[in-house]
């Protein structure tokens, strides 16, 4: 028995050892994004142009991400999340400075958007905008009426029930039912946030399912009548399925800007900043622009479209959209447990 | 010396069992039994009675109850046809059983969700022939047929195992002695196939009960089981304590299934054939 133990120690300890020196090439850079979020070539040929091999992770709700980094299995080098998320990093002292002067392509990028970022970065030291858009409601024209989607209220319509898909994200869920009854999206009360679950919990019948990134596929299959979706997918949508419109409901919604920042974790600050740079270049941002189609904040990209898509109200956000819409916060541990216990329990309403 | 090299190669099988199983349930433990700060707390495996966890964990025991039941009453009489066909044939079927299994678990999942859907192949063939189109996707129903679905062959195959297992001159004997063919069913065949119809019922009992993947892509995110929320809280609400204390109490439950299984299994002999 003995001989076992040490035989099993021995070898735990030898492959202890391995796991200690194993991979840590120099030349790679170790990148965490949302799912569908880059065209796959641009990793190719930054891989092509610089021999920096690319590890490419993804997730999908912040949380995930959240999570993922926090486990501390992988150094990651690079992460690109949405504003609260960063807001929280910052606060726990998770994000590297970014020195921009390596950067210099980052002079592409409208001035306007690192003012928008001041939100969650308020100097503008830790992150570089890489998207953004708004959160509205994806619809059949042949089933739903345009005045109709110009309104949250639609999606506790009885008529539509089963026609429904809502995000499957806590906090893009409560910010429907938040907007709805005229409440900021970053409320912490306990009294108002049980409002706005009673308003879900409500709406659950109705819905056909809670989604992420497959609402829009449903949406292009014609499965549903309407989803909550980000502008971007929305945009994406419309060009396959011409029967599909967007509206970002007059109550207001959820403005949002996905940024890269450097966790501490990083190991290879040079090679993430020649990776932001080269996304930062206008044929690389394009290439990035024309799958994921979100708006950029790429001036360059935004010049070398057409007219008519630059001038496109879905993938770019007018500007008295964004002035009816609010910006998430990180919220503290206790307002983050309220939400998460509340949405559990929609989940598991009947 | 013989002993020793014995030990020796029974090694990585030890190995393994201490890394990939040992470890991971003592770290489970760790996490179940304390705080995010580290102090010993009972309160992770007690919010078992939160009613959002209790609810979650009924619908996970009945959907696997409801699961297993299926298997059961699909899997008895085609282990019968089965066993009464031609050696040759058998193997045939029994291989186009084992046939789905070569694709990936997910991939099949996600192919029910794509025949399933409102605009799908199934819907589309039922309005083709004037019939009412079927409502299931993203309800337990859906759920509960995909898990019937793949966990077929796991209840199938023991009991054709233990029923092809059954001498013929025993049959015969019975019947020599003047038994009818319902009596034949019930004071032989039953309780010869016993032994299989438990392994089964725990192949298939077991995963059903712990499944999260096939609720969430099937249910649309609907359907709450109690491994949808042992999933949100690792992954989603960053709280490996809560998510480990509820993993502590399902584990209770497979536990408890199984022995009580086992049990019943001694009567008939082994249970995993």
């Amino acid at each position: 028995m003995r001989k076992t133990l040490l035989l099993i120690l021995g070898i735990l300890a030898m492959s202890g050892l391995s796991a200690g020196c194993g991979k840590d090439s120099p030349n790679t850079l170790t990148v965490l994004n949302y799912g569908k979020y880059i065209e796959s070539e641009v990793l190719d040929m930054f891989e092509e142009e610089t021999g920096i091999k690319v590890e490419y992770e993804e997730y999908i709700t912040p949380e995930n991400m959240y999570t993922k980094y926090k486990a501390g299995a992988i150094d990651y080098d690079l992460i690109c999340t949405s504003d609260y998320m960063i807001e929280k990093l910052i606060s726990e002292g998770e994000v590297l400075e970014m020195d921009y002067s390596h950067i210099p392509l980052s002079e592409n990028l409208d001035k306007a958007y690192f003012d928008f970022s001041k939100s969650f970065d308020p100097q503008n030291k830790y992150t570089l905008p890489y998207f953004f858009g708004t959160v509205g409601i994806l619809y059949n024209k042949e089933m739903v009426d345009e005045s109709k989607a110009a309104s949250w209220d639609v999606l506790w319509d009885k008529e539509y029930a089963g026609k429904i898909i809502m995000a499957d994200s806590v906090r893009d869920s409560f910010m429907v039912a938040q907007k709805r009854l005229g409440y900021s999206l970053n409320i912490t009360d306990d009294g108002q946030l049980r409002e706005a679950q009673n308003l879900l919990i409500e709406q659950k019948p109705l819905v056909y399912s809670y989604l992420v990134d497959e609402a829009q596929d449903e949406m292009i299959a014609e499965n549903a009548a309407m989803a909550v979706v980000y502008s971007g997918e929305a945009g994406l949508a419309l060009e396959y399925n011409d029967k599909l419109a967007f509206s970002v409901p007059k109550e207001g919604s959820n403005m949002w800007i996905d940024s890269w920042f450097m966790p501490k974790s990083a190991k290879h600050i040079e090679n993430a900043e020649k990776f932001l740079n080269f996304l930062c270049r206008k044929d690389i941002a394009r290439l990035n622009f024309d799958y994921v189609y979100y708006a950029t904040p790429n001036n360059r990209v935004k010049e070398s479209l057409d007219k008519k898509l630059q001038e496109n109200t879905t993938v770019f956000p007018p500007t008295e959209t964004l002035e009816n819409c609010e910006v998430f916060k990180s919220l503290d541990d206790e307002a983050t447990m309220r939400y998460n216990l509340y949405w559990k329990e929609i989940k598991s309403a009947d | 010396m013989r002993n020793l090299r014995r030990q020796l190669l029974a090694g990585p099988y030890i190995l393994w069992m201490a890394g990939f199983i040992l470890l991971p349930t003592l770290m489970i433990l760790y996490y179940a039994f304390t705080t995010t700060s580290g102090h010993f707390s009972l309160l992770n495996v007690s919010s078992i009675t939160f009613s959002v966890h209790l609810k979650s964990l009924v619908l996970s025991l009945k959907l696997a109850l409801a699961c297993t039941l299926i298997c059961l009453a699909l899997s008895y009489p085609l282990a019968m046809i089965l066993n009464k066909l031609k050696s040759k044939s058998q193997g045939l079927i029994v291989f186009i059983f084992i046939l789905p299994m070569w694709m990936n678990f997910m991939l099949r999942i996600l192919a029910w969700r794509m025949l399933l859907s409102n605009n799908g192949v199934i819907n589309s063939l039922l309005g083709i022939l004037g019939l009412p189109g079927l409502d299931i996707l993203n309800t337990p129903k859906a759920v509960v047929f995909c898990m019937v679905y793949d966990f077929l062959p796991f209840m199938v195959l023991p009991i054709y195992n233990a029923m092809a297992r059954i001498q013929k001159d025993v049959i015969e004997a019975a019947k020599d002695l003047g038994a009818g063919n319902v009596t034949i069913f019930f004071k032989i065949i039953v309780p010869l196939t016993m032994s299989g119809v438990i392994s089964g019922i725990i192949m298939v009992f077991v995963p059903a009960l712990t499944s999260f993947a096939v609720s969430d892509l099937l249910g649309g995110g609907k359907v709450l089981l109690i491994g949808n929320v042992i999933e949100q809280a690792f992954m989603q609400e960053y709280n490996w304590n809560l998510g480990s204390g509820l993993s502590v109490v399902l584990m209770v439950f497979v536990i408890a299934s199984m022995a009580l299984m086992n049990a019943r299994g001694d009567e008939g002999g082994g249970t995993f054939t």
